[in-house]
Parts: structure tokens; C-alpha cells; sequence
């Protein structure tokens, strides 16, 4: 029925070819040239713009065309309120936070996961939900709260963790649910005002679980063209050909250019294991404000493992740090280089801003491909 | 790193087996059975036997110093152990700064509850490799810490070597058009580190590249002379940071090929799955080189006949003024490649 799939060294190397890929970027520079003026897209997904950069397709591409960063990295998204619930929590006496690294050094109003730490509390850094069940196993005297942060990509194997803590009866397994979906987010953004922006690149991950039909809304409501792709150089190149192509067509449809993995109903296994164990509801998003529907939260059915129900509400916090504009970067108002911190005050060493820290942010992947600073645009 | 847990169970012996307790550090009748049982066997010889407070030891005209502390955990990872890894770690410093390692102290605090089975496995790999490099460790101490106060098993090794002449290796003599080799595969040692802690496997096992550079850097020296300008071993912050200190302290630019960058596929999956980047992942047993261009191809002959686990590639070249490493893409597009910033963590997705 299905084809015997490649070896994946051998599809990667397909994928990253040099020839191919220097063929369709002067295909794509033609094409352009033909448009008559630079597009401007938006990569919404976070591994994309490290994608852009690391593939080096950012500099070759600067003046050509704009690329924009969007509100796809979970850690940027997630507002201080939400980091200082999970500090909060980290004070919370026999409790156990995990978290994946890249929360650590997330600042909230006040301290950092990793500044807590470093204070006596216990905090530790999972690769996976389930390493928070087994924690939880061997610290029997200890509430384990695993701080779920993440779009669609994560929120299956956070299910997949609550259902073992489930069928093991560990009692002492929570979660603090801080997970989002795009679909809700990307219809804000729109719907928030006109950026100038010609097209969009979908995440390709996100894509693969709930599938590019989920996308198609893109098409009518505010109506503008979006390919979802995938991350190799071949990948996005073809993706920013297919856009451009629908651009200079004036055709708003959603494509799939990630047809290897991305399916047009997503991963129904995974989704079915979601809607178990989680529900949706109204999420704050840092640079969008509420958005209605755009946060995965406990059943009420699962609410025994709700940390949210292990403490009292933090105090009021101070808001988002002073002059730091991770809002307008994730909504593509600005570049990281617009912003008056960037490379100065604001530096992967000491972060002002949660775009700076996580290896997904934006201003951090500008920074360290050097696009904005050392001359390189 | 924080503590993982999940290897407390093969660090900590079971309740009936043989550990390590307090009484093995009063300095008493206890340490020295711990001296006399596990490590005279393993890593002694007659300066260590004579029991004395110092050794006299002597080596050539010009004496070298280095000291390297290891913490690794897990101690056991695939390809070596924390024992293994503080000699060659030791060994390397002074090899690629053109010395011939000659004696080393060791020092061991050992947490409360330490495997016996642990520390004598530890401690023999250390006895195998110096032996095997003729190096020998000719001062040690232990000291033993409660219970919850140590990662179960810290060592450091004092290391001493010698040259004999002059040498001048140094990023001062670093010119234009000079050429970058490595000697091997990068990242090997830091994935399988970070492997063994998340528990994870993949289809190709990666093993840490954890070797000596000694005999591979006296070699080298001894062949190309004047022509060899500088070494490093690229440890903590991986090839990427050695790049850019060396682009620190040349003021030049380091032009790089992304695409003759030596990385195996193992290490190349492990990394994308984990979003880390080998480029800033610990090498145990490799050496970056900065050569004089035209004793390039001699500097890759020496090595491909030195035996040792060494796969040498040319990777790039030393530039004009301007002091930043410069990556150039398979795309042709360039971008910067700065030192190490933080702990390298896995991404969320």
C-alpha cells in the first residue's frame, strides 16, 4: 500500500542538496525580480527562523525579501505571569518542578527558574513528559508538577504522560498546563491589523498533528496565501517558491509543502489522546493578549492533577520588562534588530526578554546567526 | 546539569553491596584499606607505594603545568569512564600545548554511598590509560564527603609534562591564509553523554571519542616544525568556542566550510532530535590545528598514519583582519559562529 520509505540519511541528504537548493534559490530570485518588489512573509514557527538563519537562506535572501517572525515559540509566547506561577509553584514547599531546558532561563518579574534553583528550590530539567512520571515514581514524598509549555507538537506526549500517571496511580503527578494552539493565535494576529504582510509559512510539525485542513480558514476569512514546510533548505525553498507563486497569482489558498509528513486531517491517534486528557479555553499570549480558545488546560474530569489547584494565585506581578518589545517581535511589527535592547542591553548571556533565551526565539537566532549585528543583514 | 535522578540507582550501591562510607576519609585504619585495596592496585607504582607526602619526580628543561577538575555524570557513559576521562582530559592539555605528558597527581572526593564495584571500575580505567600512555600518577589523595554533599565521585588530576627545546606554538603566529584542520568526527563525547542521561538510543550507538592526543601532537611537531602555529583541544563549548578564541586572539577572521565539517550520522541525528548543534558539543579526543597552508597535506599524512581514532579533515582558513568565525553554508550563504552561551539545553520542539 504505502511506499517503502527512504532511509532518513538519505532523505536528509536529498534535502539539503547544494545544487538543487542553489537552483531554486535563483529560481525563486527570478521570480521575484518578475513580482517587482520584495514580499514580505511571516515564518510563524520558531524552528523556522533558526531554519533561515542556520541555513544561511536569511542573509542570501536580504533585500530581496522580508521575512518575518511570528508568534511560534512557545517559550516567548508564554507572558511573566505564567513563568512566575511556575516560580511561584518552585517555592511551594516538598515540590518538584520539571521543565524543559529551555524554560530555565525565562525571565519572570522577579527571578528565573534556573535563579530559583541556584536559591535551594528543587528544579529540574526533563527531555520528556514521561522522565516527569518517573520522577514522580522515585519521589513518592515529593508533588512533581511538569510544566507543560508547548503548541500541538508537545501536547501529545503530555497527554501520553498523564494517561501513565493515570493507569499507575501515581497521585503525586501534576501538570501545570501552559500549552497552546496556532490555528486561534494566527487568526488574532490577522484579525489585529494590517502588517503589510504577503504570505505565510506554517509550521511544519504543527501541521503534522493536526493536520493542513485546520489551516484553511487562512484562506477565507482574512484571506492570504500560506505553505506549510518543512525545515531543510530544499524544504524551505520550496515553500517560499510555492508562496511566491501564489502571491504574484493573487491566490489565497493553504499548501502543503511538506507532503512527506503532513497529512490534510493530521494524526488522529494523537489528537485522541489530547482531547482525553485536555480541553481548550481562553490563553493569555505574550505580544497578542487573550485569545480566545488558544490554550490546552486539564479536563475538568483530570482536575485532581491541575498544579494550578496546588497553590494559591501568585502575587500581582510588575508586567513585562521595561523596553523590551518580545511582543512586537513575535507578532512581526518589528525585526530583533529594531528593537533598542537588541545586542546591547539584551544578549543571550543576559537575556532581557524570553526571544533572547529560548534556541527557538527569534532575537536569539538573529543574534547568533549575526543577522542585525557584525555588519551581516 | 542537575542531578538526574534516574542513574542515583547504579551510582548509590543496593543496601547489602559494598560502598563507600565516611570512615573510608577519617585518614585512618579505613582509608588505608581503601588505599591498599582499591587504588594501589590499580594506579600504583613505587612513588605511590612509598606512602611519602611528596614524590620527587624530574623531567626535561622546560617543566609544563596543567589541572583539569571532572565532574562528569553519569560516571559510565558509552566509550569511557569519568576515570578514563581524567587522564586523557589532563593528558591533552599539556599534549596540545607540545608537551609530553610525564606524571600526574589525582585527587577523588567520593560521596557517601558510593559503589565499591563503581570506584574500582573507575579507578582501573584510570591505572589501564596511564599505563598505556607511560604517564604515571605519582600523587594522590581522597577525601570522602556525607552523603547528599557530592555527585558520588569527583576527580582531579594535576598533570606534568616537558618539551624539550624551544617551542612556539601560539595564536601570535597565526597568518593570513593558514589553514583550520581537525582531527576527527566533532561532538562524539557530548552526545553520548547527554544520550545516556535522557536514556535515549538511536540506530547508530555513539560512543565518546574520548582519547589521548599524545603521541598524535609530539608527531605532529616533530613533522611540520614551524609550520604548526597552534592546537586545541575543543572541550566544554565544542569547536565552535576553540574557533572563536582563536579568532579572539588572531584578530583575523576564520573562514569555515559548513560542508567539510566532519560529523557523524549518528551525532548529526542525536542533535537535530535534541536541537543541539555538534558544532558546540565537548570532543574528548580531538584537536583543532591551525598550519601553515602549504604543510596542510602533510599535516593530514602525519595523522591518517598516527594510529588513534582520527578521521582529518582541512575545514577552513584563516582570514583577514576582523576577529569572528564565519561559517559558509552549503547554500553559499555565510553566517557567524559565536563561542558557547549557556549550557546547551534541548528545545521544547
Amino acid at each position: 500500500m504505502t511506499q517503502p520509505m527512504k532511509p532518513l540519511a538519505e532523505t536528509l541528504r536529498d534535502f539539503r542538496d547544494p545544487i538543487l537548493g542553489r537552483r531554486l534559490l535563483s529560481q525563486l530570485m527570478r521570480k521575484i525580480e518578475a513580482f517587482g518588489r520584495p514580499p514580505r512573509f511571516m515564518e510563524v514557527c520558531g524552528t523556522h527562523t533558526h531554519a533561515f538563519g542556520r541555513s544561511g537562506l536569511r542573509q542570501l535572501l536580504s533585500g530581496h525579501l522580508e521575512l518575518r517572525s511570528g508568534p511560534g515559540c512557545p517559550v516567548c509566547v508564554t507572558p511573566t505571569v505564567d513563568i512566575d506561577r511556575a516560580i511561584h509553584l518552585a517555592h511551594t514547599p516538598d515540590t518538584m518542578i520539571c521543565t524543559y531546558g529551555d524554560m530555565m532561563r525565562v525571565p519572570g518579574s522577579a527571578s528565573t527558574l534556573a535563579g530559583e534553583r541556584g536559591r535551594g528550590a528543587d528544579v529540574r530539567v526533563v527531555y520528556s513528559a514521561s522522565q516527569a512520571v518517573a520522577l514522580a515514581r522515585s519521589h513518592g514524598d515529593a508533588s512533581v508538577v511538569f510544566i507543560g509549555v508547548g503548541f500541538e507538537t508537545t501536547a501529545p506526549a503530555l497527554a501520553l504522560a498523564l494517561e501513565e500517571a493515570e493507569e499507575s496511580g501515581l497521585r503525586n503527578f501534576y501538570v501545570l498546563s501552559l500549552q497552546k494552539t496556532v490555528p486561534p493565535a494566527l487568526g488574532a494576529l490577522l484579525r489585529g491589523g494590517d502588517m503589510g504582510l504577503d504570505g505565510l509559512v506554517l509550521p511544519g510539525h504543527v501541521s503534522t498533528v493536526i493536520g493542513r485542513e485546520s489551516f484553511d480558514f487562512l484562506g477565507r476569512e482574512p484571506g492570504i496565501p500560506a505553505v506549510i514546510a518543512g525545515f531543510e533548505p530544499v524544504d524551505l525553498l520550496a515553500a517560499l517558491l510555492r508562496l511566491t507563486d501564489m502571491v504574484i497569482d493573487d491566490e489565497n489558498r493553504v499548501v502543503n509543502a511538506y507532503s512527506r509528513v503532513v497529512g490534510e486531517r493530521g494524526n488522529p491517534a494523537a489528537n485522541a489522546i489530547v482531547n482525553r486528557f485536555l480541553a481548550p479555553g481562553d490563553a493569555a499570549w505574550r505580544g497578542l493578549g487573550t485569545v480566545e480558545g488558544s490554550g490546552m488546560y486539564l479536563r475538568e474530569d483530570k482536575a485532581s492533577r491541575d498544579a494550578n489547584n496546588l497553590v494559591a494565585d501568585p502575587p500581582a506581578h510588575e508586567g513585562e520588562p521595561p523596553d523590551c518589545r518580545c511582543g512586537d517581535v513575535l507578532t512581526g511589527r518589528i525585526r530583533p534588530g529594531d528593537c533598542a535592547l537588541f545586542g546591547s542591553a539584551c544578549t543571550p548571556e543576559s537575556p532581557v526578554g524570553p526571544c533572547m533565551v529560548s534556541s527557538e526565539g527569534a532575537c536569539a537566532a538573529h543574534y547568533l546567526y549575526g543577522s542585525g549585528v557584525d555588519g551581516i543583514e | 546539569m542537575p542531578p538526574i535522578t534516574c542513574t542515583d540507582r547504579e551510582l548509590m550501591a543496593l543496601s547489602d553491596g559494598r560502598i563507600v562510607d565516611l570512615a573510608c576519609g577519617d585518614g585512618g585504619l579505613a582509608t588505608r584499606e581503601l588505599i591498599e585495596d582499591v587504588f594501589l592496585p590499580r594506579i600504583g607504582n613505587e612513588k605511590l607505594r612509598s606512602g611519602g607526602d611528596s614524590s620527587l619526580v624530574s623531567a626535561g628543561e622546560k617543566i609544563w603545568m596543567t589541572t583539569d577538575s571532572f565532574v562528569v555524570s553519569p560516571p559510565q557513559f558509552p566509550g569511557g569512564d569519568i576515570g578514563k576521562l581524567s587522564i586523557y582530559g589532563t593528558v591533552n592539555d599539556l599534549a596540545v600545548a607540545g608537551a609530553r605528558p610525564l606524571h600526574l597527581s589525582a585527587g577523588f572526593v567520593l560521596e557517601e554511598g558510593l559503589s565499591l564495584d563503581l570506584l574500582e571500575a573507575v579507578v582501573q580505567s584510570m591505572g589501564e590509560a596511564a599505563r598505556e600512555l607511560g604517564v604515571e600518577i605519582v600523587a594522590a589523595d581522597t577525601k570522602v564527603v556525607e552523603r547528599g554533599f557530592g555527585g558520588g565521585i569527583y576527580i582531579n588530576t594535576t598533570g606534568v609534562g616537558a618539551t624539550m627545546g624551544a617551542i612556539r606554538l601560539g595564536t601570535d603566529r597565526i597568518r593570513a591564509g593558514d589553514a583550520l584542520i581537525l582531527t576527527g568526527p566533532v561532538g562524539d563525547h557530548g552526545v553520548a553523554i547527554m544520550a545516556t542521561r535522557a536514556g535515549l538510543s538511536f540506530d547508530t550507538r555513539v560512543r565518546s571519542d574520548c582519547a589521548p592526543l599524545w603521541p598524535l601532537t609530539g608527531r605532529l611537531l616533530e613533522g611540520l616544525g614551524d609550520g604548526l602555529r597552534f592546537m586545541r583541544d575543543p572541550t566544554r563549548g565544542g569547536i565552535a568556542t576553540a574557533l572563536d578564541e582563536v579568532a579572539r586572539g588572531t584578530g583575523r577572521d576564520l573562514l569555515l566550510e559548513e560542508m567539510a565539517l566532519p560529523v557523524r550520522t549518528g551525532v548529526r541525528a542525536a542533535t537535530e532530535m535534541l536541537g543541539l548543534d555538534p558544532l558546540y558539543l565537548a570532543c574528548e579526543g580531538q584537536a583543532l590545528l591551525v598550519v601553515e597552508e602549504s604543510m596542510s597535506a602533510r599535516a593530514l599524512e602525519i595523522i591518517a598514519s598516527t594510529e588513534g581514532p582520527w578521521e582529518p579533515a582541512v575545514v577552513g582558513s584563516v582570514g583577514e583582519e576582523g576577529g569572528a568565525v564565519r561559517l559558509r553554508t552549503p547554500l553559499g550563504g555565510t553566517r557567524r559562529l559565536g563561542p558557547l552561551r549557556g549550557d546547551p539545553l534541548p528545545r521544547i520542539c
